[in-house]
């Protein structure tokens, strides 16, 4: 009887959380994907002479964005507890719809891009009220909304890409260096300043606090008194801004509106959110995870791609680290 | 009755609250009709009934979750119609609800806050005066609880705590307690008494759901007895018995208590555990459970009691220890692994672990021995699980229309039955109940008490772990009686009193025995006077 026990008032206690709701424990997570990401990159910097130079980072940069903008709504989808499959194809579709309004209708580009944003909203609104108010299964609704964008893509564009040849403005969106001392593409900084609101929204506001507390525990919220319904509404539409968001950035980086293309970015970001420790059971997650996982597959991405490896083992190995990273963050949180 | 309402229509003042004609059904039940009740200005009044009479269900109908069929309810004789919780508090009702209603990944600020966050401007959190609101609202009501702490880590008894400081953060008048100390134990039951005592004042009321007779006594006034979903009647509680109180609830006389057999000190060990050590609080555990027995486990909050069973079925890693089974040593990896040694165990966490919340009754109760006894070659025998069912459902009385009954659409308590029932269908030779009776009426508890003693006279071992210091009392043959993860007294049930059981509950491994026995057999509030004073050492 030498040893002395833990009274019960403190054993419970685990290191409380700080102000911006993301405990040590969750600051661990994301310096061990930070740690991983850097342990990849600098594998690539070796094994590839062609990795580490300003044209190829540049373009892995690009790649970040387009996964992380879809990435950063899905985060406050996935806290939620819900899913969000029609990121991708939604993409697309809002590419093209950024290509009617300013190559075939002759919007101004500002106004364009300002009407396809908020068509990608309107996409999320919909899901949202086909998940919030017809309670059908966000993995259905979105499945379903996935088809519906990937098909009106190829409808209203009649299978054919649009080019933006004569919006030049529109290209400087993505490829533009509005700060020339930066050296950056105006899309990276796109990205960050998104990815700075998105962390502002989930830490620091209503909206935010009730994402997580949705997540939590949905019923306990609603008994709260909290419009559950309201909230998820706004979160998937939320997350079609960045849908839209995300449709301009990528066409104007490529100079068209490519109809076809899209499937597959979903899954894409939500592996950059699961990888960033954020839980697909809902209540926990954060935003600078996020970026980091987005970083690791584009990295993953481009660096395979550079070592000439065939696209059919790149994603033989984009899944085995998924099954890793996750499974090391669950393995973690158990010990813990 | 009409004497009743004749008597009210002479007050002068309008009651509290007043229920009136209140009628509410569910597809194939009538949960509620023409219930009514006068909460007065000043009291606490206690509102009993069986599992499934429509307690729960009559204050649903208050704050708005779902509208009454039938009737009003009039807050200071003016009517009101909350449309929601939130708009039921601003006209100054407050509802701890029956099933804990917190977020696990939110701070104990940010639960008790959640729906009037302090903003800086419009939409933006300050999560600084967030912190300080609740700092406050904590001091004001002496919890121990710290603001920023994780919910998803405190014991129950805290989380409990939440939802009162949830309750009490805005000016309420009207105070509802759904069954608040089904999870307590006496120590923690007498911090809530305390702080319900300085809630009350001259112009609010308490309305305070509770299976827990003895408790009625030390906390409430009068006494509002619903059965079937229909007043039945409403008593001075200073003025009744509780054995009076219980006939009105069951309708019927309650057969004599039910009490365990004699059991020979020298039947055989079935299962005996030695040393048995988890890194996050056991240390050294030890005890031995005989044939037939029913080993009982006393101890406060946080003592390790629900620790020691999880760890015995291998839901929790151990560091060290032996378990010996039948004269062999085993490893139980886990619950699966401990149901092949054909021992069950039966999570205090219905919702969490217990119950398959979506599924049938009948589904619920198959489950744990779909294998032995209701499949052949893989196919499922429905009819034989559905008899079965039927069988249990009526020796428990579990009130739902048929086992094909969603158990979430079930009450609190008829749920805890399921739970009950899934384990008494699977033949193990091992039971382990951890807080077996929580939320079950007095009629049902003793048909559960009557089931345990007839399983042990056929033979079978079960550990009972409560923290209805009564309950282990009466049914153990023997008590194993636990404070901060070690084992500090093995008790017999001729020595076992109310004060031996505290007296080691209460013993710290790290303090003098007189110590201890001083902080914890004088002070009810035990949970509150050791915090004080733990905070007043720093
Ligand atoms: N959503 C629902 N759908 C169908 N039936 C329901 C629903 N809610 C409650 N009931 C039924 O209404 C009756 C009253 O339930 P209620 O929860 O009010 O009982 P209670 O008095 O609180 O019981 P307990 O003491 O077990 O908590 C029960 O028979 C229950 O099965
Ligand atoms: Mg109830």
């Amino acid at each position: 009887m030498s040893t002395s026990t833990v009274p019960p008032d403190q054993q419970e206690q685990q290191p409380t959380v700080a102000a911006l709701g993301t405990s040590f424990k969750d600051r661990l997570q994301q310096f061990l994907a930070f740690a991983s990401l850097i342990v990849i990159f600098v594998f690539f910097s070796v094994a590839s002479p062609n990795f580490f130079n300003y044209a190829n980072i540049t373009a892995i940069l690009f790649s970040t964005v387009v996964i992380g903008t879809l990435a950063l709504g899905t985060t406050f989808v996935i806290i939620t507890g819900g899913i969000d499959l029609s990121i991708g194809t939604g993409m697309a579709l809002c590419a093209v719809i950024s290509g009617e309004l300013i190559v075939n209708a002759g919007l101004p580009v500002p106004l364009g891009v300002l009407g396809t944003i908020l068509f990608g909203g309107l996409l999320g609104l919909i899901n949202g009220f086909n998940i919030a108010i017809l309670k059908i299964p966000p993995f259905i609704a979105t499945l379903a909304m996935m088809l519906v964008a990937q098909g009106l893509a190829l409808v209203i564009s009649h299978s054919t890409p649009i080019y933006f040849s004569d919006a030049p403005s529109y290209i400087k969106i993505s490829t533009g260096h509005l700060i020339p001392a930066l050296n950056l593409p105006n899309a990276v900084l796109v990205f960050a300043f998104l990815a700075v609101v998105s962390a502002v929204l989930l830490n620091k506001t209503i909206l935010g606090r009730y994402t997580y507390s949705i997540g939590s525990n949905e019923e306990a919220t609603a008994l709260s008194g909290i419009n559950t319904r309201k909230w998820k509404m706004v979160v998937y539409a939320l997350a079609g801004l960045f849908i839209g968001m995300a449709g301009v950035l990528i066409s104007a980086r490529l100079g068209s509106a490519q109809p076809a293309t899209g499937a597959g970015y979903e899954l894409q970001a939500i592996a950059a959110v699961v990888i960033g420790g954020t839980s697909l059971a809902g209540g926990k997650g954060s935003i600078v995870g996020t970026v980091i996982g987005a970083l690791i597959i584009s990295v993953l991405n481009n660096g395979l791609q550079l070592m000439s490896i065939p696209q059919e083992w790149q994603n033989v190995i984009l899944g085995c680290v998924i099954l890793v990273a996750v499974y090391a963050d669950m393995a973690r949180k158990r010990a813990a | 009755m009409d004497q009743d309402r004749a008597a009210r229509g002479q007050a002068e003042e309008p009651p509290l609250l007043k229920v009136q004609g209140v009628s509410k059904s569910f597809p194939g039940v009538k949960a509620l009709s023409d219930m009514h009740l006068d909460l007065r200005r000043g009291e606490v009044l206690a509102l009993v009934g069986e599992n499934g009479a429509g307690k729960s269900t009559l204050m649903k109908l208050l704050s708005g979750i779902y509208p009454a069929d039938e009737g009003a309810f009039f807050l200071n004789g003016a009517k009101i119609q909350a449309t929601g919780p939130k708009h039921a508090q601003e006209l100054g009702i407050s509802i701890i609800h029956q099933e804990f209603n917190l977020m696990p990944d939110l701070t104990v600020a940010q639960n008790i806050f959640i729906g009037h966050e302090p903003r800086s401007g419009g939409f933006l959190l300050n999560e600084r005066r967030l912190n300080s609101q609740a700092r406050s609202l904590i001091e004001g009501l002496h919890l121990p609880l710290e603001p920023k702490q994780l919910v998803g880590n405190l014991t129950v008894a805290k989380q409990q705590m939440v939802e009162i400081a949830k309750a009490l953060a805005y000016d309420a008048k009207v105070l509802i307690m759904d069954e608040p100390t089904a999870a307590l134990n006496e120590a923690e039951v007498g911090v809530l008494h305390g702080l319900i005592r300085r809630f009350v004042k001259a112009d609010t009321g308490v309305i305070y759901i509770s299976h827990r007779m003895d408790e009625l006594k030390a906390i409430s006034d009068r006494v509002t007895v619903i059965r079937d979903g229909r007043y039945v009647g409403t008593v001075d509680t200073q003025q009744t018995t509780m054995k009076e109180v219980i006939s009105l609830m069951v309708g019927r006389e309650l057969a004599g208590e039910a009490r365990p057999e004699h059991v020979v000190e020298d039947r055989e060990v079935l299962l005996s555990v030695t040393g048995l050590s988890t890194k996050a609080l056991l240390k050294d555990v030890g005890f031995d459970l005989r044939k037939g027995e029913i080993l009982g486990f006393a101890g406060l909050m946080g003592a390790g009691r629900t620790e020691v069973a999880r760890a015995l079925v291998g839901a929790d890693k151990v560091d060290a220890g032996t378990v010996t089974l039948r004269g062999e040593q085993v490893h139980i990896k886990n619950p699966a692994d401990a149901a092949r040694y054909r021992i069950g165990y039966l999570s205090e966490d219905r919702k969490q672990f217990g119950l398959l919340l979506e599924q049938e009754v009948n589904a619920n109760i198959g489950l744990s021995s779909l294998q032995e006894l209701f499949q052949h070659l893989g196919f499922m025998k429905d009819k034989a699980m559905r008899a079965k069912s039927r069988e249990y459902v009526d020796t428990l009385r579990i009130k739902t229309p048929s086992v094909a009954q969603t158990a979430k659409n079930l009450s609190g308590g008829n749920q805890q039955k399921v739970v009950i029932a899934k384990w008494l269908v699977k033949d193990c030779d091992i039971l382990i109940f951890d807080e077996p009776t929580r939320g079950i009426d007095v009629g049902a508890k003793e048909e559960i008490y009557r089931l345990l003693n007839s399983l042990a006279g056929q033979g079978k071992s079960i550990i009972m772990i409560s923290s209805e210091l009564p309950e282990v009392l009466r049914m153990s043959h023997r008590i194993v009686v636990m404070s901060e993860g070690r084992v500090t007294g093995l008790l017999s049930a001729a020595e076992a009193s109310q004060e031996s059981v505290m007296h080691y509950a209460t013993l710290r491994p790290d303090e003098s025995a007189e110590d201890a026995a001083e902080l914890g057999l004088d002070e009810p509030a035990l949970v509150a006077a050791r915090t004080d004073r733990k905070a007043g050492e720093r």
